[in-house]
């Protein structure tokens, strides 16, 4: 083939709309998934912004202990990059900044005012706007830190034009909030944030939508909608890039959640940093999960009180059960989080655990293991890792399981000797730890694959930048 | 339950101290452990190392009982005693208490030899470096009995088992960092340290070695022929067994490989639970098939007569070559092991293709050692990281010419 008709396809699949099929995967049905129904979570009195949330930013505080702040005034900003600035999603009181070893700040508490008083900030008319206002305005109204990059998976450089911009619509994740259900009646946001993102970038908007779903993302304009269908990790925007228009060497794309596109739209139609989002609520250990509208930063105890917690032995997870984070019963939501589960620990001994046939938990292979003759019954899974951690010894079952153009297990061993140009040349310019999250799930060495791969990004990204 | 709380209350104490790994391995074994997720998915699946390997244990079983009554029906037949099965797998003459009893008494031992030598070592190599016992040695152990004769004298297979943990995996630093695998590189160990024994047509079958000593020392007694199937034909003799023989197994070999299809259902039990990877097993089979139809070919356009010494095994139809000697169960459960096999699915398709091929090639080439299989996978296994290395290289370039092709 002549290179000048290679590039002309490459420009067409880029641009144009696409049926992807994604075979390789594993949905995991778990009990306990949110209820379709949607109420007001009870406001918490206090809430939390966690710079652990954001991964290699070093938090510069700009107010102090005790201070009056509004919603949407800045609390932080990254030292790396000045211009990046972190926001409250919440009027109150700056109660605590708590800081752990190195004196690191873990969280900043902010004690909630019972109705919130915005920061208003302009608005803007995004039809008329150039790229660099656009930019300027969600830098200065802490909007920015929504706005994730590839390579690395961290907060958007503000210096790099990305070639596509991509945003899934699709949740394929076990126990994840529905995006076809989480943002009913946000079509104006959407469409308005769409039209804002789509001129910062050289290139495409590339939204994904479930084939066979109804998602308020379908009809926005200023983008390209693809149609994804498959079982988990489809939903993950990785998957659906390394579809649509691959990350090369030097090419930078950015990604921004649809639940925060929301928040964009929000703020640029009507000057407010409104941190409201809908989260679903689920988990086995929960009597009546459902979903809730409730804000970033929230304290979790009061929405977990009114959706019944029913086993207090158990472990809040903010995000989704394969690549969210820990946080206590008195936890908050993370910044990027749209679901809140809480599962049962499973720190029990199990007799004989390693050698008797298993009906009760989700399995690939055939071990005894009897999850495949059932493909569609829920599980209760708990924390217990099943096993003791070993070194690599399995192959071929990430594969399984892991549907992108890359060695998966190869990766996880170049990110672990930390070889540089063996972590380039097998394509970690496109992967964030989320994507391996199904292989360290299915993982029968119990290898912590997401952390593998967050340390082999932050080495490259140290080396290389 | 009483017993639960104990355990976990030692382990709570020698949590840190040096003895603690060797704990944790009876622990553990007893009870999957209290661990719970910290860091990365909050659940996980239900496999582990144990499970594993317990599943290809599993499917070595039937070799091993089948093994043990052969070694008594191959005896019991050498001596004269026995009646023969003559094709019938469920037949009495082979099902017996007799041969049972005699096999169990023969086999049993190596058995427990192959796992207190070899588990002793991964302890002490555990409670020395720190880590925990991992479980590559259950499957080790029971592989090793299974592919030595059933007369070697229990010390040498104890020399060659720390031969084969030491310098097989543990100086590679222990399961899943060995190059070689480790039970072949046992059995090469004592191939290549003890070669009369190894090699000679007296340990396969239980009782020919006394039986030739006996006679040596003055008694009048008839001599044990133990001879295998590939042994006679190297020295261009029949085979003088028929093929449903082979096929079930009731032939003289090491102790767990004469049973095709026995190892048939173990391989279709590995491939269905998916632990044992059906691309090596069918490619080998396929490698193995197509060497074996280059060397009748060879035979049918003449190029070599009966005068040859290699004319038996060329002659040998290339299906046969599958249910005698211990081809089909190297290809089964030793090249599978996925920490010295292929690790791209790519490369499994050619690390497979190449055993079979290679094993038939030394089998009719070296008549000293006709069994080529376990000499053609130890080979491949130390390519196996070359051949990964092409295929990953074909993926890398894949990557470059996609930013070539932009950037054209």
């Amino acid at each position: 083939m002549s290179d000048s008709w290679a590039k002309k396809k490459n420009a067409n699949t880029t641009s144009m709309s696409r049926d992807i099929k994604i075979k390789k995967g594993l949905n995991i049905h778990l009990k306990g998934e949110a209820e379709k129904t949607l109420s007001k979570a009870p406001r918490a009195q206090v809430f939390a912004l966690r710079p652990e949330n954001f991964h290699l930013v070093t938090p510069k505080l700009t107010v102090k202990e005790g201070a009056k702040i509004k919603a949407g005034e800045v609390l932080f900003y990254d030292k790396n990059q000045e211009s990046v600035q972190f926001v409250s999603p919440v009027s109150g009181t700056l109660k605590t900044i708590e800081r752990g070893p190195k004196r690191v700040i873990t969280q900043l508490v902010i004690e909630a005012d019972a109705k919130d008083e915005f920061l208003a900030h302009k608005t803007l008319d995004v039809e008329k706007a150039d790229g660099e206002t656009i930019k300027a305005h969600l830098l200065a109204s802490g909007c920015w830190p929504f706005i994730m990059q590839r390579p690395y998976h961290i907060i958007a450089r503000v210096n790099k034009t990305p070639k596509a911009i991509f945003v899934s619509g699709y949740t394929t994740a076990p126990l994840a909030a529905d995006l076809d259900f989480t943002l009913i009646g946000k079509e104006e946001e959407l469409q308005t944030a769409i039209t804002a993102l789509s001129k910062l970038t050289s290139g495409a908007v590339h939204i994904s939508v479930g084939r066979d779903s109804n998602s308020p993302l379908r009809a926005i304009k200023d983008c390209v909608v693809h149609n994804v269908s498959g079982p988990h990790p489809a939903g993950n925007v990785g998957v659906q890039i390394a579809q649509i228009d691959p990350v090369n060497k030097g090419e930078v794309v950015w990604t921004v959640a649809a639940q925060d596109l929301v928040v964009i739209g929000e703020l640029l139609r009507t000057g407010k940093f409104n941190a409201e989002r809908v989260v679903a609520l689920s988990g086995s250990c929960l009597n009546a999960p459902q979903y809730y509208t409730t804000k970033i930063g929230s304290a979790v105890a009061p929405v977990i009180q009114e959706a019944q917690l029913a086993q207090t032995h158990s472990r809040v997870v903010s995000g989704d059960v394969l690549t969210g984070g820990t946080i206590t019963h008195q936890g908050y939501l993370g910044f990027y989080d749209n679901t809140i589960c809480v599962i049962p620990e499973g720190d029990d001994y199990e007799f004989f655990g390693w050698n008797k046939p298993v009906f009760d938990k989700v399995s690939t292979s055939r071990a005894l293991t009897f999850s495949w003759l059932q493909p569609k019954k829920k599980y209760d899974l708990t924390t217990n890792t099943n096993g003791e951690h070993r070194a690599f010894v399995v192959t071929g079952n990430y594969e399984e399981v892991f549907p992108m153009d890359i060695y998966p297990l190869q990766t996880l061993k170049a990110c672990m000797v930390k070889d540089l140009d063996q972590m380039e040349a097998l394509g970690m310019y496109e992967l964030a730890p989320e994507d391996f999250a199904l292989t360290e799930f299915v993982c029968v060495s119990k290898q912590p694959h997401q952390r593998i791969i967050r340390e082999g990004l932050d080495v490259m990204y140290n080396e290389i930048g | 339950m009483a017993l639960k709380e104990t355990l976990h209350n030692l382990k709570e104490k020698y949590k840190g101290q040096k003895m603690a790994p060797a704990f944790n391995a009876i622990h553990t074994f007893l009870y999957a452990p209290n661990e719970t997720t910290h860091g990365g998915t909050h659940i996980k699946g239900a496999d582990d190392l144990k499970r594993t390997m317990n599943t290809v244990i599993m499917a070595l079983v039937p070799c091993l009982v089948f093994g043990m009554f052969n070694a008594g029906y191959q005896h019991y037949m050498a001596i004269g005693q026995g009646v023969a099965a003559g094709g019938d797998f469920f037949s009495t003459a082979f099902w017996n208490w007799d041969n049972l009893i005699f096999g169990a008494w023969k086999v049993l031992p190596l058995v427990a030899v192959s796992y207190i030598v070899g588990l002793t070592v991964e302890f002490i190599f555990a409670v020395i470096k720190g880590h925990e016992v991992e479980e590559g040695y259950l499957v080790t152990g029971m592989l090793v009995p299974l592919i030595v004769p059933v007369d070697i004298p229990l010390w040498m297979l104890s020399v060659a088992v720390i031969f084969g943990v030491v310098i097989g995996k543990e100086v590679f630093g222990g399961t899943g960092m060995n190059i070689l695998n480790p039970a072949l590189t046992i059995r090469a160990f004592l191939f290549f340290a003890y070669p009369t024994w190894m090699s000679g047509d007296k340990v396969w079958v239980a009782g020919a070695q006394e039986r030739a000593s006996q006679i040596a020392a003055g008694m009048e007694l008839d001599s044990i022929s133990g001879e295998t199937i590939l042994g006679s034909l190297a020295q261009n003799k029949a085979a003088g067994y028929d093929l449903w023989d082979m096929f079930l197994g009731f032939i003289p070999g090491s102790v767990g490989e004469t049973s095709t299809i026995l190892i048939l259902i173990g391989g279709l039990f590995l491939v269905f639970t998916k632990i044992g990877s059906w691309r090596i097993m069918l490619s080998a089979v396929l490698g193995a098939l197509v060497m074996g139809m280059m060397f009748n070919g060879v035979v049918d356009a003449g190029w070599i007569d009966s005068s040859s010494k290699f004319y038996r095994l060329m002659s040998t139809p290339f299906w046969v070559h599958l249910i005698i000697g211990g081809l089909a169960f190297g290809i089964v459960y030793m090249a599978t092991d996925p920490v010295t096999a292929s690790q791209t699915n790519r490369g499994k398709w050619i690390y497979g293709f190449l055993i079979g091929f290679i094993s038939v090639l030394i089998r009719v080439f070296n008549p000293a050692y006709p069994e080529g299989v376990f000499l053609a996978i130890l080979l491949m296994n130390v390519f196996a990281p070359t051949i990964d290395h092409y295929v990953i290289q074909a993926n890398v370039k894949r990557r470059m010419n996609r930013l070539k092709v932009k950037n054209a």
